[in-house]
Formats: structure tokens, sequence, C-alpha cells
């Protein structure tokens, strides 16, 4: 209808015409075709789970039976639940440690790239921990800090005379996974703010060079604040990540020494796949899912991401 | 003042600027020479030698344990426990798994991009809006209950169950995609269609082959995110038959003794595990190295 109106009020070329018309009339059924395998997956496989997830929190679901209503009963558990308190406490000191040192040392790296190498083979070999699984890092390292045998207790009973427990030392276990962490996400942050470097104009550090700042202040004053979409993205990113760790834990300490290491994730899969409490393990991942959305929401708004000091 | 910073540059802050660089690079580096050198050590003799830069009492046998060509005997006298890995079968798994998962859900992913970006319809926006959510939901939350769906379908310990969830629909694919896509010039498409094209047409002569590069970009950032994937495959397979390698790994760590770990087998195994990835890296290294700085500037 539309289409045969536009023809007539609408003085274009008779060739536009033609292709307006084409493309108003016989889209929306190939659309719908193109779209359905994806719409489908989007359905079946994220909206329809995250309503059901909604619902099992409600509920004693133990797999074997049916899920029976039970109202507020494991949001009131998950309230008087200390385990809950001290591993979602041991998660964010997890994500603390990873977002914190992986940032600055991705940043310092990317920086210093930046400045003396465009070189694709150094960028190549530091990407090298993100290529593999978490279980090889994580295998890897903890053979490495093996108190026994391990090669960085070599050097530490060669120097202090005893060995560190990285994994059997309650104060060391969550330090040592984030670590190991930091060493695998490392170069695929690095590669992100490099080439978020690459974006800003020469012009404005031979302008900042003339004012007679130092390499320090164009950091500060020049690359970090014209870098701020791309940390916020690399930021968010390491946060959802972080917060959802699990291999790297599930290989090296289980959750231990004492919990010390018992992280959000690991603490689920136990309640669901070892007591096979899945309504209570749902009820925390709601919990988990509500505190995401509320800090990617906070550091968007915070920081402003979207805007650019480059316009 | 210009003059200072000009001739600073090249001195002090160039040479710590290059420590620092030489110390990552040593850092990332290490841990594989250091799986290297264990894996061809004699896990009897690491004990007597265990900062020694070399391979302690050369042997290939913790590779022989690790691919179960040695005998049980032969393995014990080198400290093994006798366990292995199929490796032959464990790699088949993932690239079955890996392969079929990229290539249907990268598919998936551009014809969708090419409704939303280059057909026009009505509700074009507000759909594109709804998928977009699935961004925010963490995948632990549709864990539990797409295990329980993949149970009901009675298709735990099926590929199938494996590639399902992520085989049609991925959030940030789909808006990569869409983003290169809007940003195509429309000069050819349109003699296409004037020499008759049809949209389909036009979808698969036109603007697929013009999207080379983001797609092969999006097949290996998937590739190697389904490759590495532990979570979901260790929720819903038990048996070696479908399992992927990443899986394998920790299996054959759980069958190795707590008392005496058989570290020379572990880490041959872990090589074992790593190689697939190490040498796609060997392959397409600089593909990789540039596909990540392109995802990031949108």
């Amino acid at each position: 209808m539309t289409a045969t109106q536009d023809t007539k009020t609408l003085p274009v070329a008779p060739v536009a015409t033609a292709r307006r018309r084409g493309i108003r009339r016989g889209h929306l059924p190939l659309a719908l075709l193109l779209i359905a395998p994806a719409v489908a997956g989007f359905l079946v496989f994220f909206a329809y789970p995250t309503v059901q997830g909604i619902y099992y929190s409600f509920t004693d679901f133990h797999v074997l039976s049916a899920p029976n209503w039970v109202g507020l009963d494991n949001f009131r558990q998950l309230l008087g639940d200390d385990v809950f308190w001290h591993s979602l406490w041991v998660t964010v000191y997890f994500v603390l440690l990873s977002v914190v040192f992986g940032i600055l040392i991705s940043l310092v790296t990317a920086v210093i790239m930046h400045r003396l190498t465009k070189s694709t083979v150094i960028r190549g070999i530091i990407l090298l921990p993100f290529l593999i699984s978490g279980v090889v890092a994580a295998m890897t390292w903890s053979w490495m800090l093996d108190p026994g045998l391990g090669i960085v207790n070599s050097f530490f009973i060669k120097f202090t005379g005893h060995p560190l427990l990285f994994f059997g030392d309650s104060a060391l276990a969550v330090p040592s996974l984030a670590a190991i962490s930091v060493w695998k996400s490392m170069g695929y942050n690095a590669i992100l703010i490099f080439a978020g470097l690459q974006t800003i104009p020469a012009t404005l550090y031979e302008a900042g060079r003339v004012d007679g700042a130092s390499e320090f202040q164009m950091f500060c004053k020049l690359t970090v604040p014209l870098l701020r979409n791309i940390l916020v993205m690399v930021v968010i990113l390491t946060v959802i990540g972080s917060f959802q760790v699990f291999d790297i834990v599930q290989v090296t300490t289980k959750g231990g020494p004492q919990n010390a290491s018992l992280v959000l994730q690991m603490y689920i899969y136990n309640k669901a796949f070892s007591q096979f409490d899945f309504g209570y393990a749902a009820t925390m991942s709601l919990a988990l899912f509500a505190m995401l959305i509320a800090i990617t929401f906070t550091q968007l708004k915070m920081t402003r991401a979207g805007e650019s000091d480059l316009n | 003042m210009a003059n200072r910073s000009v001739t600073a540059r090249p001195s002090v802050g160039r040479v710590l600027a290059w420590i620092y660089l030489a110390v990552i690079i040593l850092i990332t580096l290490f841990p594989f020479y250091w799986i290297l050198r264990t894996a061809l050590s004699n896990n009897f003799a690491l004990h007597t030698d265990a900062s020694s830069l070399l391979p302690v009492d050369f042997t290939w046998g913790a590779f022989k344990r690790a691919l179960g060509l040695a005998s049980v005997a032969e393995a014990q006298a080198e400290g093994g426990s006798g366990a292995s890995l199929n490796t032959a079968l464990y790699l088949r798994n993932s690239v079955i798994y890996a392969g079929v998962q990229t290539a249907l859900v990268v598919f998936c992913s551009a014809t969708a991009a090419y409704a939303f970006s280059r057909l026009r319809w009505k509700g074009r926006e507000v759909v594109f809006s709804v998928l977009l959510c699935a961004l925010m939901v963490p995948a632990i939350f549709t864990l539990i209950p797409n295990f329980v769906t993949v149970k009901n379908l009675g298709l735990t310990n099926t590929f199938a169950g494996m590639i399902l969830p992520g085989a049609f629909f991925s959030a940030f694919n789909i808006f990569f995609l869409r983003q290169f896509m809007l940003g195509l010039s429309t000069e050819v498409e349109e003699a296409a269609t004037i020499d008759g094209a049809g949209p389909l047409r036009v979808f698969f002569r036109i603007v697929l082959p013009m999207c080379a590069a983001p797609i092969a970009t999006l097949c290996l950032l998937t590739f190697i995110n389904t490759w590495n994937d532990y979570f979901w495959p260790l929720m819903v397979t038990s048996d070696e038959s479908v399992r992927p390698l990443t899986l394998a790994l920790a299996v054959f760590k759980q069958a190795s003794p707590n008392t005496a770990v058989d570290w020379a087998g572990l880490m041959a195994a872990t090589l074992i595990a790593a190689a697939p990835m190490l040498l796609l890296f060997v392959v397409f290294g600089r593909r990789i190295v540039n596909s990540i700085g392109f995802t990031g500037i949108k």
C-alpha cells in the first residue's frame, strides 16, 4: 500500500523507485526466514531458560521429582547461608584482584608495545595463554607452584629456606588463582587496548610534547581518558568473566582449603550437581545475575561509556 | 622542554620499557617451555633435580604413557600410574563439537545479521533489541535450566546435547556482523538488484563474500572458545565417547595418585591437549591477533 503511494507522490528516478518498491514489499517473509534459526535458538536456550530459572528459584526442584512451589524459602535460606556470603566474598576478592592487576598490566603492556614496537609477533606471543583452555593453564600452574617439586618453589626454597603452599594456604589460594587468571587473559586485553591506542591521533601527543608534558603526564591526561570506551569494555568483560570463574578452581583447589577459594560458581555447581538441589542453585544464579546487571549498569553510568573525547 | 623529552626518550625510559616487555614475554612463554621440559623428563628423576632447566633423564616415556602406548609395567617403572588418554577419540570429539558449533552459529548469525541490516521490514529494530538482551544474561543462569531441557530431550551424552544450546544464536556474533554489514556500500547490491537478482542471491553472492574478513574472525574466536569450553560439556556428558579434550585432561589427572603425582605424564597430556590450539596459532597467528583488535573497535 504505502509503496504504491510513495511511487506516486515522490518524484524519484525510476530505478530507485523499483528498488524501493521491491524492498518495501517482499522482504518480511524472507527476513523472518533468515532470522528464524537465531530467534528459535534465542527463545529455546535463552528466553525460556531465563524464565525457567526464575521459576526454579521459587521451587525445591531436585531433578528426579517435579518442582514444588516453595515461595520465598530459597531466598530466606540464601540470606541465612553463611557459605553463600563467604563464597560471594571470595568471588568479589578474586574479581578485584583479577580486574585491578589484569587491567593495570594489560594497559601498561599495551602502551609500552604501542610506543616501542608494532610487531605482530610480540602481540602474538603474549596472546598464547588465551588460546589454551583454563584446564591446561590451571594444570600447568599447579605443577609450577607445587610445594615439593614446582619450579617457583625451588626458588623460594633457595632464598627463604621453605616453600609456599600456594593452593594449600588459605591466604594464598585466591591470589594464586587470580594470578593464573591474569596470566591467561592479559594478552587478550592488551591487544584490545592496543587496538584502541592505534585510533588515537599521533598529533595529540605531538601537541602534548610541545606543551612540555612528560610521558607520564601524557599517559594520565591523554591516553587513559581517550581510551575510556575500550577500557570500560575490557573492565566489564573481565568483571563478568571473573565472576563466572570455574575451570581454574575446579582443577586446582576445588574450593579448598576449608572453602578458602570457594567461588560462587563452584558453590552453585556443588549444590546443583553434588547435592542435586537445583532450586537453591537457581536462586543463587538469580542473585548472581542480578548483581552482574547492577554492576554493568553502574559501570556504564559512572564511566559515561559511549561518549568519546575525540569528537 | 621539547628538546629534553626528545633526548630523554632513547635512554633510561626506553631501556626500562624494553626490560618490562622482556619480563612479560618471559612470564608468558616460560610455562610453555616448562610443560615441554617436564614432559620429556623421567618422573622419578624429577625428584632429584626439580629446578634443572633441561629435561631430567630425557625420555619419551611420559608421552607414551599419556597416549597409552606404554605397558602398565613400563609406565610404573617411570613413575606413571598406568592411566592413559584415548587422545584420538577425544580429539575427534573436540573437532566435532567445536567445528559443528562454529559452522552453525556463524552461518545463522550471518543470515540474521543480513536481515537486521540490509532488509527492510516492520519490527526490525524491536526484534533486534530483544535479541540483544541475551548479552546481559550470564551463562551460569541459563546453564541449569538448559541442562534440564537437554536431559528431558534425552540428549545427555550426545553431540546434539552439547552443540544445540549454542548452535543457532549468538547475540555478540549477530551484533558484530550487523555493524559490519551496515557499513557496506549499497551500490553493488543495487546493481545486482537491477540485473534481477533477488535478495537471497544478493546475500550469498555479494554480501557474504564482502564479509569474509569479519566472518573469518568470528569463526576463529568461536572455535577457540568452544574448543576450550569446560563447564557445559562437563555438565551434559559423562561418557568418553563424546567428551572433548578439555575434560579428558581433568580425567587423566584424577587417575593420577595424589601421593606420588605423575607430573611428567600430566605435562605430556597437557601438551597434547594444548597442541591443536598451538598449531592453529602457528597457522593463523597474525589473523587471530588482528581479529581480536578488530572486534574491539566497532
